[in-house]
Parts: structure tokens; sequence; C-alpha cells
């Protein structure tokens, strides 16, 4: 059971955006993770160097996250063979549907793009779904 | 290290930050929040909520600018269709941050705690993606 947490949630949020805009705004590139990602598998000239600094902020800041908010960071709670197949799913989903929260759900709804909206609809339907018949079906209520 | 380069790391410290304040790195907070059919916790709706409200308000300012300040354009995505690699790339994102909580962002950001389980979640990411490359993107 966890507590809602409306104004953290949104400060957080606020963070996120400007973080995008932040890219966006002085690099000219989009804040999608899995993009970021993925794109350093097949590193493109040019573009791989600022992806690995941007791999290297979000470490730091897991980093910084553990001194300071150690309480936010937290495993899956799903034994290691769903979080291996969780990974399969979200790396080469992210991939075939060019996106993830961040870049669909994020800076894509931010530019009123329709597709990223039909992205997002599908990934939190679908991510309801698998919640559901995880917790609910599988494990009866766990975890 | 160049200006581009400060930024991005810049960017990533505060997006790494901004998901630990909303306890989107906190697997079990995010399936409270798809789990609509049990003690649903719709806190996670708020950081998206804060997220494009900021970042939407940025992206109409960007339009009006010529390039941005460390580059030479502006990389927009070209995409607009909508096709079934859309749709089924986006279902099958979803399956996989519905069994275990984890997006991308926050799985890399959590890989500081060195636990086996995330560890092993942001290697199996790599794999489906590098299986992605391998055998999708050859066949279009």
């Amino acid at each position: 059971m966890t507590n809602f947490t409306p104004w953290s949630a949104m400060l957080g949020g606020v963070l996120i955006g400007l973080s995008a805009s932040m890219l966006l705004l002085l690099t000219g590139r989009i804040a999608g993770i899995s993009g970021i990602v993925g794109g350093l598998l097949r590193p493109m000239s040019g573009e791989a160097v600022w992806r690995a600094w941007f791999l290297a902020g979000l470490i730091a800041g897991g980093l910084a996250l553990s001194v300071l908010h150690p309480a936010s960071l937290g495993a899956t709670p799903v034994p290691i063979g769903l979080a291996i197949a969780g990974g399969l799913f979200v790396g080469f989903g992210t991939r075939l549907g060019h996106g993830c929260t961040s870049g669909h759900g994020v800076c894509g709804l931010s530019r009123l793009s329709v597709r990223s909206l039909v992205a997002t609809f599908t990934f939190m339907a679908t991510g309801a779904l698998s919640t559901y018949i995880v917790r609910h079906i599988v494990y009866g209520g766990q975890p | 290290m160049t200006k581009r380069d400060a930024v991005a790391f810049a960017s990533g410290l505060l997006f790494a930050l901004g998901l630990g304040v909303a306890q989107m790195t906190q697997p079990a907070k995010v399936l409270g929040f798809l789990d609509i059919a049990g003690a649903w916790d719709p806190s996670l709706a708020f950081v998206m909520l804060g997220a494009i409200g900021v970042h939407a308000l940025f992206v109409r300012y960007a339009k009006t600018l010529p390039r941005p300040r460390f580059a030479e354009a502006f990389s927009w995505p070209e995409a607009t269709g909508i096709d079934a690699r859309l749709v089924a790339g986006a279902a099958l994102f979803g399956i996989g941050w519905g069994i275990s909580g984890f997006c991308p962002g926050p799985a890399l950001v959590s890989l500081v705690t060195l636990s086996a389980k995330t560890v092993a979640f942001v290697l199996a990411m790599l794999a489906g993606m590098a299986i992605h490359r391998l055998f999708v993107r050859s066949n279009p």
C-alpha cells in the first residue's frame, strides 16, 4: 500500500519538465530516455557523446538521491524472473514504438503529438492490464 | 566536454532528481499507480501534469526560436503516422512496465542501489533493445 503524494509528484514532474526544456532549448534534442540509451547501442558520429553525458547525469542524479533521499530508490517487488521479463519487454517495446514514458508521455504530449497520445494511452492501458494480471491473478493481491 | 555535453549532463542530473522527488524510482509506487483495480494511488498522474505543464510552455517558446543555443537546429521527431509498430511497441513496453514497475529512466537512476533485480532489469532492457536492432531494424 502506498500513500497519495500529489505535491511531491507534481514537484518532481516540474523538475522533469525543466530538464527536458533545458535540453531542448540549449541543444535542440528531445529528452526521451529510451531513444538516448538505444542510440548509444548504435553510436552515430556526433550523437553518441552527449547521450553518454546525459546518461552520466542520470547516474550522478541517482548517486545524489542515494545520499539526499535514499527512500526514493527501491527495487521492484516482483521476483527476478519477472524483472528480467519486464526489462526485455521494455527494451524491445520502446525501440519498436520509438519512445517511453519520457519521450512519448512527457515530450510528445507537450508537443501535442497525436502519435505520442496514442502511444501513451496504449502503454498506460497495457501497463494497468499487466499489473492487474500479475498482482491479482498470478499472486492473488501480492506483491 | 562541449557546452552541449555539459547541458546534457546537467539535464540528466535534473531529470534523475525529478524522478526521485516524484518517487518514479520506487517501483512499488509505480505499481500502485498502475493498479487501478487495487488500492489505487493516482499520485503519478501529477508527475505528468507537472512535467507537461512546464515543458509545453517551453516547447511553444522553442518553436519561435531560429535554433537552439548550442546546436545548429532543433531535432523535432519527424514521424507523424500511427502505424502497427507504434501501437505494438507501446503495448509491449506497457506490459514490461506493468510487470516490473520500471520504465527506462527510473531503472537507470536506480542502478546506483546495485540491487540484483534492478541490474538484471537494465541488462534485460539493453538486451531487448539489441534484439530489436538485430531482428527488426534490418527487416523493415
